[in-house]
């Protein structure tokens, strides 16, 4: 089976040296400067604070799909399990402090994300043994079967998940500390900052180590994996385990920023939305699950503003990008990168600018299509917005206008394909 | 007692027929080009939505024959200018592909048949009893059902064992390179295979849309469930996804029917289960649904191969 699109990029690179410091110093800074810019803007803070639940989500599922080479469509029962045992402790936080003694008693919410930690851990460890003997269409199918049932569970059992309804929790209980009161969206950003970054490095730093390389080539070839001595499924369950532990501090940290967890979230919506933004953002690149997380979190949450169209946008940027960018926009970044450091940057720029333009075209075409396509069929008075420019479904411009751009759009594609083979 | 059991065991067998019809393009799809199509579902939902608009134009038969043409078709053109492009990124990207691909279908239904159920129904001198037992009406319109699944099987098993295509099919499914070599264009085989799979999902489509619901949940329902099938049955294997099908059909349906509580069957075992308790209150109707994923789970810890497949997975 052969793995192009997850394979990483090579790069070289020296063991210690000041640069590899250079984007958790930006990353940190970016985390520590983003208030600043939004300060009182309380919407932009529940944006962000879902952005850094994504990020942490997509990279633990990238730990899977993008390292480890297990296609699973099944992660969002760690985080939904994650989720629940956080809210469990963030109640039983509730009570006892209410009380005043008691072990949870001294626990602050703060740490909710390593009890989702430990469950989602704990969970892969009961669960995962029989999943990994097979990677591949075997692995994708159970994980999905596991999805659909601890999904169908959670509307079984009312007393732990709460039927239909779910469980709803209090964040503002227990010690506090760092003066953190967590009553106000921009409290629960520093809360979510810390984890993020925590996670991310954690997850950065896992890839360094011995397992982190072995889960690569289990990936690659098990077969040798097996000759050289390590089973496979040995390491398929480890990494099984530290990507659902992962995931359940996801969980952890959505259960404190909601303070509301239904058993919908086990199921195969959030699953497939850690899939989008995985593969959206690139598998083979480690911050390619980054981008990708901001990336469908912003679409997902402001083009609803614009158009009722918006999850269809998604699914096609989706698609747009298993075709035609199989690395995902992490990896067009990384490529933009590696032409920058050998020099090749002003000589392969007309070239994807030229792309670029045609992919912009063909993408405003398509966009004004739907759009016109949504005003008949809902059949609204008022006209499709597209870009400030109002389109008329009863006329013929508006339609001539989506033949124009994706025609147009298809031409340069082509006089583009033709520049890049010159180049070759 | 006699009743339930007749009725549960007929509508069990249309349902495991329903599921047969999709399983087996889903198989024949997999067996060939190694790639388990996500949005198989999709296509059996566009099949249902094509019949209810074709229908108003043409009524029900004409639209019988013609949604499941035009869904094959569609079918065949994403094989050729989708997933023959996404083939060189290997099989992660494949699933992928199909996997985005059901997600757009499923908005591109909601948009343009709207969000909730359509009136997609039988014509009406269907709904008249064709037998009537115990005093319950058994409808034409299931009796047709049953005879067109198989009408179709007969000419599935005719097309396999007994044409041309149908040895290239056989012959490519173990033998693909060979196939290739002997002159014949695998390429536009798949491509018609493709469609073929996806002609009888939307098959399933036409004549399921009345049964169950035709809205745009239905390919989200009934997608995984399918899945398991192939899985359950052997992948590759069309006659285990016949007997997986029928199995997971009446294993459901006399679930449904069944009036009794986790409780009731393990005190009757002998065990000593709590009967107002959480787990003991439970009654197997609401356990239906999971039903196929714990055969599923089951069978892939105790038989990974499933029931007749040769390879595991």
């Amino acid at each position: 089976m052969s793995q192009d699109i997850i394979a990483p990029m090579q790069r070289p690179k020296s063991r210690t040296s000041l640069r590899g410091l250079v984007p958790w110093v930006v990353f940190a800074a970016a985390l520590l400067l983003l208030p600043v810019f939004f300060s009182g803007n309380s919407t932009a803070f529940t944006l962000l604070n879902v952005i850094g639940i994504n990020i942490v989500f997509a990279l633990s599922y990238n730990m899977l799909l993008g390292q480890g080479g297990m296609l699973s469509f099944g992660h969002a029962v760690f985080f939904g399990l994650g989720s629940y045992a956080a809210m469990h402790a963030m109640i039983a936080i509730d009570e006892a402090s209410y009380a005043g003694e008691g072990f949870w008693a001294h626990v602050p919410v703060l740490g909710m994300p390593l009890v989702g930690m430990i469950a989602g851990g704990l969970v892969a460890l009961v669960l995962g043994w029989p999943f990994c003997r097979r990677a591949g269409t075997a692995f994708a199918m159970i994980t999905l079967g596991l999805g659909e049932m601890v999904a169908a569970a959670g509307q079984m059992f009312p007393s732990l998940f709460g039927g239909e309804a779910g469980i709803y929790g209090n964040r503002m209980v227990g010690p506090q500390w760092f003066g953190l009161e967590l009553a106000q969206s921009s409290d629960v950003y520093w809360f979510i900052a810390f984890w993020t970054f925590a996670a991310v490095f954690a997850m950065w730093a896992f890839t360094r180590t011995p397992l982190g390389r072995l889960s690569n080539a289990v990936r690659d070839n098990p077969d040798r994996l097996q000759f050289i001595g390590y089973p496979p499924r040995n390491v398929r369950f480890m990494i099984f385990i530290a990507s659902g532990a992962f995931g359940g501090l996801a969980g952890g940290m959505a259960a404190v920023n909601y303070e509301i967890i239904t058993p919908e979230a086990l199921g195969l919506i959030p699953s497939g939305l850690a899939l989008l933004m995985a593969a959206v953002g690139g598998l083979g690149v480690f911050y390619g699950p980054i981008v990708g997380a901001v990336v469908v979190t912003l679409m997902n949450s402001m083009l609803s503003d614009y158009t009722d169209a918006s999850i269809l946008y998604v699914g096609l940027v989706f698609l747009a990008i298993v075709m035609f960018a199989p690395r995902g926009l992490g990896g067009g970044i990384e490529q933009v990168r590696v032409a920058w450091r050998e020099g090749e940057l002003g000589q392969r720029l007309p070239g994807w600018l030229s792309g670029a333009l045609a992919v912009g075209m063909i993408i405003v075409g398509l966009v004004v299509l739907v759009e016109l396509t949504f005003q008949i069929t809902h059949g609204d008075d008022e006209f499709a917005h597209v870009f400030g420019v109002d389109f008329d479904a009863a006329s013929l411009w508006g339609w001539l206008t989506v033949v124009v751009l994706l025609v147009a759009g298809g031409l340069i594609k082509r006089a583009t394909n033709k520049l890049r083979e010159g180049q070759e | 007692m006699l009743e339930l059991v007749i009725f549960s065991a007929l509508n069990g067998v249309l349902y495991g027929l329903l599921l047969f019809m999709l399983s087996s393009g889903l198989t024949l799809i997999f067996s060939m080009m190694g790639v388990l199509n996500f949005a198989h579902a999709s296509f059996y939902m566009l099949g249902a939505y094509f019949a209810y608009t074709l229908g108003m134009y043409t009524g029900f038969w004409p639209a019988l024959i013609l949604a499941p043409l035009l869904v094959g078709a569609l079918g065949a053109l994403v094989e050729r200018f989708g997933l023959r492009r996404v083939h060189a990124n290997g099989h992660v990207a494949e699933l992928l592909f199909t996997f985005g691909l059901a997600y757009v279908i499923d908005e591109l239904v909601q948009m343009i048949w709207g969000t909730v159920a359509v009136a997609y129904r039988e014509p009406s001198y269907m709904r008249e009893p064709l037998f009537t037992l115990f005093g319950t009406d058994y409808s034409i319109f299931r009796g047709v059902v049953i005879l067109i699944s198989i009408l179709m099987f007969i000419a599935l098993w005719y097309l396999l064992k007994k044409t041309r295509v149908g040895m290239m099919i056989r012959a490519a499914l173990t033998h693909g390179e060979m196939v290739g070599h002997l002159g014949h264009n695998v390429p536009r085989l798949f491509m018609g295979v493709f469609g073929f799979g996806c002609a009888l999902a939307a098959l399933a489509g036409v004549i399921g849309g009345p049964l169950l619901a035709t809205e745009p949940g239905m390919a989200a329902t009934l997608g995984p469930i399918v899945f398991v099938v192939v899985v359950v049955g052997g992948m590759g294997s069309l006659q285990g996804a016949f007997y997986a099908s029928l199995l997971i059909g009446l294993l459901q349906t006399f679930f449904v029917a069944i009036n009794a509580s986790l409780a009731d069957v393990f005190n009757a075992l002998g065990a000593n289960l709590d009967p107002y308790g959480e787990v003991g209150r439970i009654s197997l109707a609401t356990l239906a649904p999971m039903t196929p994923f714990i055969l599923l789970v089951l069978i892939l810890i105790f038989r990974p191969r499933g029931l007749m497949g040769e390879l595991e997975p």
